[in-house]
């Protein structure tokens, strides 16, 4: 088997394991359907945008949620735009916390949210050890 | 840059959404789907590109000058939420026959049907799939 053939079974095989423990879903799929010989970097793209914006979603979920007075409507802003994104990229594990983490936000629930933040932070660096791994580059 | 396509041929999208990567992906789901696509970040930027101000004057023509064939906008959006963006879009006598679709996360039927009354073409849930874009360009030719 050439070199290429190697890669992309080996990909293929990595890929269907994150599919089966959860960690992507199919709109990962419909993201590596977009790339094209037009556009052959466009899933590191858009995963790399990913965590950038998630790194910034953290920050401030963990300062909004630091605050004497919480407000937890920004909170929920916040989370609503992580759950958009982790949705749109196939990161199932990451969406499904943020679920959650919506419904704390309604009950105004402290300890709720602090826990989902610390749960979504994990998720979050499974999945992009996992992804880094996957496409063999530090992204 | 392909030759394929001359300029007239292709419909001309405006695409509206606050999450950069989602403006992303339905950027380039239009593309695949022969689309030429501009992005806004939000309600304000979109009307300003289509020559709509907050006192209603419409320019004859927008920022370049090239005609959109359709929108589609976000619903939850900070400041102006996307059935707002709609809702000016169907008030100017410019830009009311434009096709405007809504795309949400969150499957509300009272949303969906409030969108729906106030003239949108369709109601799309996210995350788009590609097939689901597709169709949507179909229904643009015919």
């Amino acid at each position: 088997m050439d070199v290429v053939s190697q890669l992309q079974r080996q990909f293929v095989e990595h890929a269907t394991s994150l599919y089966r423990e959860g960690y992507l879903d199919d709109q990962f799929t419909q993201l590596l359907k977009l790339q094209d010989e037009s556009n052959p970097d466009f899933v590191v793209e858009v995963v790399s945008l990913f965590f950038e914006d998630t790194e910034k979603l953290l920050n401030n979920l963990t300062t909004a949620l630091q605050q004497e007075s919480i407000d937890y409507k920004q909170v929920d802003a916040h989370v609503h735009q992580f759950k958009g994104s982790s949705s749109s990229i196939g990161a199932q594990r990451v969406k499904n916390v943020c679920v959650v983490f919506r419904n704390y936000c309604d009950e105004k629930n402290l300890d709720g949210c602090l826990v989902c933040l610390e749960q979504a932070k994990n998720e979050y660096l499974l999945v992009r050890n996992k992804l880094e791994a996957l496409f063999n580059v530090s992204l | 840059m392909s030759a394929e396509y001359h300029e007239e041929d292709v419909p001309h999208v405006l695409a509206v959404d606050d999450n950069i990567i989602d403006r992303k992906l339905v950027e380039k789901l239009l593309k695949t789907s022969s689309c030429r696509v501009t992005t806004a970040e939000n309600g304000m930027r979109a009307l300003e590109y289509l020559g709509l101000r907050e006192n209603h004057q419409q320019n004859h023509c927008n920022n370049n000058g090239s005609k959109v064939n359709m929108i589609i906008t976000d619903y939850c959006m900070p400041g102006m939420t996307g059935y707002e963006l709609l809702q000016k879009i169907k008030e100017s006598s410019v830009l009311k026959d434009v096709p405007v679709v809504i795309m949400s996360s969150e499957n509300v039927e009272t949303r969906m049907n409030e969108c729906l009354e106030m003239g949108a073409q369709t109601f799309m849930l996210k995350p788009l799939k590609l097939a689901d874009v597709k169709k949507l360009r179909h229904q643009l030719t015919t």
